[in-house]
């Protein structure tokens, strides 16, 4: 019952949040609002018992990349931005786009219903050393290769923002 | 070496461990060593060394195929080297050294030479090792991510020239909404066989009905975003403004190896676990090659942009291609090996002539910069000649004979509409590039173009991808073997 | 009273968030907002792995998860590095007034 409730609020804090990114006029206003939506999705990670990825989402979304979006907010002017139109001249087709996916999203899952088989979710196993230990032992075990990938695509994204960023190298 | 980093996975990882290696070595030499943009140059070491030892290392694993037979897994099959990666491989590793050798001048002539374009090369190469070779989603996403982020970066890379900028914007936007369906195609697969290597989601894709819709909803939405990486219509609008921003080998690049290394992750999926869904997926398909090559082939025909043609074109291509996988016979897969190859080199080659074409303070990708070219440089006039033939499809080049494979697959499984269709569109695609070779050689120069300079770099690669052009169309056998070799499982 | 949370409601929610994303990037202007509907549609993703590797009692869909997070840095940094250097040579963020290239 509860646990019913804290879903329906997180799952509404995520959705309003959402909505309001994609309709604000103010960027400024669109990243909070996108910080709120963020920290719903958190709240749910927590209820599915995925703690260490509520950690990450708060200090690395939240507390990362949604820094780095305000500051580049700052650095470029956004005002003249704000007061002009704030969607394209040819916003019906891309709405009627994303209108066919929701269609499709949505009758796909819903006669999917039937043939998903999910099996009924069971309690979680408690595992020794929490969520951290055992989820590290995942990642270094059977995740090893995209670990050590990730690492380059890190490094190539740092070399392109610098490189990119930066006037004169 | 311990129970999680076995022999057999270094065996197997190595080469792209070079290429990383090779990679930030170059990073790090281009500030420490070569602060001077005239020394840049020598950076092309690198690029030479780190490609001669990853060759090396794939020269080793493919003898060990060769002798042991069978494929080699590491990582509890995270990765796996087969023919069909290593044929990938070698492909990667061609269109990567010839990228690298024919840049220099243009980046100067350009003014934006810096030591990372050729470390980013060879980290594009290892994104792509992983999308040959992985064989489990997460490791396949985040190579598919690390070769997508270096392209945004190198079709960027002209930071003072706006047309680049908003080329890779433009790329990156697209690219990234096309990696979000893409991987939440991936967690549908997750959901439906709680399992992230191919090996457990084919069984569990085996055990469902075709247009099971959670199934076919999966696969929607992860094929939606891969159809977005080849460039194939509907999912193409990015393709002509990215490749008529890039600098001018980087849309090369793009064309070949990115696509290429798609159409591995692409061929890997469908033909693989999604295979017994077969059912569901071969008319979506069907429907997106034949708007491919309508898309493709008829506006290249009134583009005044030879990259903006030339994209158009490399739309269309995408789609015979596809043609090959809707066949789904080893003809038809045979065919698409075979098309990738010679489409890599025979694109190279005419990105490599259009960059000789730039000089200070112009691109050179305009159609009438190309006019009069048979007397500024006669070889080059020559060999664009043999490229756009073999574009065209037209015997007894190579672009005839990847064309004929599809065809031969398509009416072996009795798609004879599709292969009408496929040959009519070969007839339009004749119109524009002929425009080109027009242009080289029929058209009047422009008064104040002198000869081209020519760098070693560019011809050797011309040489190279001409050499190979006209060869593989002629004496074919090495190529259908590989291929052969390389569907074989 | 409330029915108890089942799988099925974070994937509607998964797919609801998904479809706010792109309709953020099909309509609005503004390429900073529409990096924010790429990280909506990753967050999407996120929690649609998230609930399956409940259901299914894993840690590989979070693991998963960790890696979509990853790429969201680097494509937000490189997006946002692109923009300032697009900015720079033209004092605008709204994608249609990119008009060298046709959107």
């Amino acid at each position: 019952m509860t646990e019913t409730v804290f879903f329906y609020c997180f799952a509404a804090l995520a959705v309003a949040g959402a909505i309001l990114t994609v309709t604000m006029r103010n960027a400024v206003h669109c990243a909070i609002s996108l910080i709120a939506s963020l920290g719903g999705v958190a709240g749910l990670y927590l209820m599915l018992h995925a703690e260490f990825l509520f950690a990450v989402q708060i200090v690395l979304y939240i507390g990362g990349i949604m820094v780095l979006f305000l500051f580049v907010i700052m650095l470029v002017n956004l005002e003249a931005a704000a007061r002009e139109r704030q969607f394209h001249r040819s916003w019906v087709g891309g709405l009627l786009c994303a209108g066919g996916t929701g269609a499709m999203l949505a009758w796909f899952w819903l006669r999917g219903a039937g043939t998903l088989r999910l099996p009924p979710a069971v309690q979680p196993t408690p595992r020794e050393g929490g969520n951290v230990e055992s989820l590290a032992m995942v990642l270094f075990r059977d995740y090893l290769v995209p670990f050590e990938l990730a690492s380059l695509l890190l490094l190539v994204a740092i070399v392109g923002g610098v490189m990119m960023a930066k006037k004169r190298i | 070496m311990s129970q999680y980093y076995t022999a057999t996975d270094h065996f197997v990882l190595l080469p792209a461990i070079l290429l990383a290696l090779f990679g930030c070595a170059t990073l790090l030499f281009d500030f420490l060593i070569f602060p001077e943009a005239k020394q840049r140059r020598w950076l092309l070491v690198f690029l030479v060394l780190g490609e001669a030892f990853a060759g090396v290392a794939f020269w080793r694993q493919q003898s060990f195929l060769l002798e042991h037979g069978g494929n080699l897994t590491a990582f509890r099959g995270a990765l796996v080297i087969d023919h069909y990666a290593l044929f990938f491989h070698w492909l990667f590793l061609a269109a990567t050294l010839i990228t690298g050798l024919i840049s220099y001048r243009y980046l100067e002539v350009r003014d934006e030479h810096h030591g990372e374009y050729y470390g980013l090369l060879m980290l594009a190469q290892t994104g792509m090792y992983f999308l040959a070779s992985g064989t489990e989603l997460v490791t396949l996403f985040v190579g598919l991510e690390t070769m997508a982020i270096t392209f945004y970066i190198l079709v960027g890379f002209l930071r003072a020239d706006r047309r680049s900028n908003e080329a890779a914007l433009k790329y990156l936007i697209l690219g990234s909404l096309s990696s979000g369906f893409l991987v939440y195609g991936f967690s549908v697969l997750y959901g439906i066989s709680g399992s992230t290597r191919l090996s457990e989601i084919a069984a569990a894709v085996a055990a469902r009905d075709a247009w099971d819709p959670v199934l076919v909803l999966a696969v929607g939405t992860a094929g939606a975003g891969l159809m977005f990486k080849i460039a194939a219509a509907p999912f193409h609008m990015w393709a002509p403004d990215a490749y008529e921003g890039a600098p001018t080998m980087i849309t090369g690049y793009l064309a070949t190896a990115s696509k290429a290394a798609s159409f591995a992750l692409l061929l890997r999926l469908f033909v693989g676990p999604l295979g017994p869904a077969r059912e569901s997926w071969e008319p979506l398909l069907a429907a997106v090659a034949v708007l491919s090559m309508t898309i493709g082939n008829l506006a290249a025909v009134t583009q005044t942009n030879t990259k903006r043609l030339l994209a158009y074109s490399s739309i269309s291509h995408a789609g015979y291609i596809l043609l090959g996988l809707v066949a789904g016979s080893p003809t038809g897969i045979k065919g698409v090996l075979v098309y990738l190859l010679v489409y890599t080199f025979m694109t190279l080659g005419a990105f490599l002539v259009l960059t000789s074409l730039a000089r200070q303070g112009m691109a050179g990708d305009d159609i009438n910069d190309l006019r009069g070219l048979m007397k500024r440089a006669p070889g080059h006039a020559l060999w664009m000649l043999v490229f756009m033939v073999s574009l065209a499809g037209i015997p007894p080049t190579a672009g005839f004979l990847g064309k004929f494979y599809i065809f031969w697959g398509l009416i072996e499984t009795g798609h004879y509409t599709l292969a009408v269709i496929g040959a009519v569109y070969a007839v339009v695609a004749i119109y524009y590039y002929f425009r080109i070779v027009k242009a080289v050689f029929v058209e009047p120069e422009e008064a104040e173009a002198g000869p081209l300079t020519v760098s070693l770099g560019t011809r050797v690669g011309l040489a190279v991808t001409g050499a190979l052009t006209l060869l593989v169309g002629v004496y074919p056998e090495p190529v259908l073997r590989l291929a052969q070799m390389s569907i074989s499982r | 009273m409330l029915a108890p949370v089942t799988t099925a409601h974070y994937l509607v929610l998964s797919a609801i968030l998904l479809l706010i994303g792109v309709v953020g990037i099909l309509t609005r202007r503004n390429v900073i907002v529409l990096m924010m509907s790429i990280e909506i549609i990753l967050n999407a993703v996120n929690v649609n792995l998230i609930a399956f590797a409940r259901n299914l009692d894993q840690l590989e869909g979070q693991v998963f998860a960790i890696f979509v997070i990853c790429v969201a840095v680097a494509e937000a940094a490189v997006g946002l590095g692109i923009l300032i250097a697009l900015f720079r040579n033209k004092e605008t963020v709204q994608v249609d007034e990119i008009d060298l290239l046709k959107w």
